[in-house]
């Protein structure tokens, strides 16, 4: 196994919503809740869950728009938790992010050259004389051409944005890309186009993704091992090939099953959960699914299954396999 | 396994000469926009003539030329209370000063004083707007309240109750009607910083390693510098009007200095008797707030983009 480039060790995110007055939390939303995962250098990571599971909160803890909670983030062999605003700020060229919304991320006041100058300028990476030539270069990486290079955010389409945010975060020559759902606003036709350039990019200049993304199929196309989050706790890693053949949680099996079949003589089984996401201010006690589980056990709804490694590289946090040291 | 660095540059696609495209000038496309809205051309045309007939005013008395037809402070009992005629084209007030010399001479003290106190205001709102908009919890707290207190008291009450600490005079009363507009700046700064703070591309600012100071100053504030604008121009009306109200309580410019609302202030008492004495101080107070008015509005229209025509 090659190098680890990030290892996330019980990290947890909780936002205080209310407080009484004595200013004690009496409401606290739990949006990453002890998740302990790592990213190997050049793989893909895919972060698969539904909606509010808290896996953009933690794609935002790894670029420092949210400080953690609790845990700790060991990037490079390096734990980014105890460093002060400065020095974690040297950190920042190392872990970029490309974000949902093409027509939110990019500022309407400054032209797309401007744009992807920006973040080499600040971090002073290149003399001012090569600056332009490098942002023609990264320009043309994403498919973009140098005559555009004046031209306004809202002259482009949605995905010729994508590219410019692409290219701005390349521009630092970052480690890791945390890839926020980057295709999720996009049509299906562009979402391909986007895709295959960020799986190109990935060989060309080595990188390492964090993939985030609410469903299994996109996550297919581009990862090498993925993980999947419920209600703010993993409950599922593995390489992509196991995980697509044998999905050991029952979630998982679910979020599978939900994937559209091309062909429509084949019959598929659909699991279709009952009940809504319990709300993660008050999540269940014991395994966070047990109120959706169509496999549930009796010691479900007691204590809170471990995530343990049950085939190579296999984990699962799931009472169905193997007993709870508790 | 090391990480590949982005290998080096393709000169033969560098130089595949292609030309730059110019930038779309943002100015350019105001003014477009502008130019379709009427009243503010016309506003935009009074405000013009006001600023050149203020300048040029200022210029002759700084070289010592006498350009208006009278000497604005020169009185003649022997004249005074003259009907608009050929030779006083206003008439002449109850100390004989011509009235069409005052009110020119008058626009530059109305325009100087609306300019600087929104100046004033304009700058320090912004920047406590800022600060609270982006900063936030408790500095936000302390900032806002602030302002809710200044904004509790009248503002003109409040501009009285300074001039009365601190005497009258123009310096003093730029001062007063300055402060009194700081609150409704810091508000609007604030809260569309509010908004602007919660779009992706302030995050994405951060994470490429941004300093706030520089977050807010090129991704916060050009975002929204148009709501500045058009209030500032508005402003200006206001304050110009506020200048009139103190000059009409005596409280502002002092005489023999010609202010349009110490004109009309002075002149109400003869409003039966000479009423050309009021009216035409209080047509130039008008016409001003009203080209600022229209302005402010056209400039509205023109910096949204939605409205903007292409």
């Amino acid at each position: 196994m090659s190098e680890v480039l990030m290892d996330m060790q019980n990290l947890a995110k909780h936002f205080t919503l209310a407080v009484n007055f004595l200013g004690k939390p009496t409401a606290v939303l739990k949006a990453v809740d002890d998740v302990s995962f790592s990213i190997t250098k050049g793989e893909a990571f895919g972060l698969v869950g539904e909606s509010g599971c808290g896996k953009t909160t933690l794609g935002k803890i790894l670029v420092n728009l949210y400080s953690p909670t609790s845990g700790k983030i060991f990037f490079a062999g390096k734990d980014l938790t105890v460093l002060n605003a400065e020095q974690r700020r040297a950190y920042c060229k190392d872990i970029q992010m490309i974000f949902q919304d093409p027509y939110a991320s990019l500022n309407p006041k400054m032209t797309i050259g401007d744009i992807i100058a920006e973040p080499i300028i600040i971090n002073r990476l290149l003399p001012k004389s090569q600056v332009e030539e490098r942002v023609i270069y990264l320009l043309n990486c994403v498919g973009l051409a140098r005559h555009q290079r004046n031209r306004y955010p809202h002259e482009f389409s949605g995905g010729q944005r994508q590219r410019v945010g692409i290219a701005r975060a390349l521009a630092v020559e970052p480690k890791l890309i945390v890839c926020d759902e980057p295709v999720s606003a996009l049509d299906v036709s562009i979402q391909a186009q986007v895709l295959n350039l960020l799986d190109d990019l990935q060989a060309e200049f080595g990188l390492t993704y964090l993939f985030i993304a609410h469903g299994l199929n996109v996550v297919k196309h581009i990862s090498d091992r993925v993980g999947v989050m419920y209600l703010g706790k993993l409950v599922e890693i593995a390489p992509k090939r196991e995980l697509y053949a044998n999905p050991l949680h029952p979630y998982t099996q679910a979020l599978l099953s939900a994937i559209p079949v091309i062909n429509p003589a084949k019959k598929k089984e659909r699991i279709i959960l009952q009940g809504d996401v319990p709300s993660p201010i008050n999540p269940p006690a014991g395994c966070r699914f047990c109120s959706r589980c169509f496999k549930e056990l009796q010691q479900c709804q007691l204590n809170a299954p471990l995530l343990q490694e049950v085939a190579p590289e296999h984990w699962v946090a799931c009472h169905l396999f193997g007993a709870v040291k508790a | 396994m090391k990480l590949k660095q982005i290998s080096p540059l393709d000169k033969n696609l560098l130089q595949a000469a292609e030309y730059v495209e110019k930038p779309e000038s943002q100015l350019r496309a105001m003014w477009d926009t502008l130019r379709q809205n009427k009243a503010a051309v016309v506003g935009l045309f009074i405000i013009g003539c006001l600023v050149l007939i203020a300048l040029t005013v200022w210029l002759s008395e700084l070289l010592g030329k006498q350009i208006l037809p009278y000497d604005p402070n020169y009185s003649d009992m022997s004249k005074s209370f003259v009907w608009p005629n050929a030779t006083h084209w206003f008439g002449t007030d109850q100390l004989g000063r011509d009235l069409f010399s005052r009110i020119l001479d008058g626009t530059k003290i109305s325009l100087f004083v609306g300019v600087a106190a929104v100046a004033l205001s304009l700058t320090v709102g912004v920047i406590l707007g800022a600060i609270a908009g982006y900063r936030g919890g408790r500095t936000d707290a302390v900032i806002m309240r602030l302002m809710d207190m200044m904004l509790a008291i009248p503002s003109i009450l409040l501009a009285i109750a300074f001039m009365a600490a601190f005497g009258k005079g123009l310096d003093k009363a730029i001062f007063a009607i300055g402060l009194v507009s700081i609150p409704e700046y810091a508000r609007i700064v604030r809260g569309s910083i509010l908004a602007v703070k919660e779009n992706d591309y302030v995050q994405a600012a951060k994470i490429i390693g941004n300093r706030p100071r520089r977050i807010i100053r090129k991704h916060i504030l050009p975002n929204v510098i148009s709501v500045i604008v058009v209030r500032a121009t508005l402003g200006i009306s206001t304050a110009v009007l506020d200048t009139a109200a103190l000059g009409f309580l005596g409280l502002g410019v002092q005489p023999p200095f010609a202010e349009w609302g110490d004109m009309l202030g002075r002149a109400r008492g003869f409003i039966f008797t000479a009423p050309y004495t009021l009216i035409f101080p209080g047509i130039a107070i008008t016409i001003t707030v009203l080209a600022f008015n229209l302005l402010g509005d056209g400039l509205r229209d023109a910096l949204d983009p939605k409205s903007r025509i292409k």
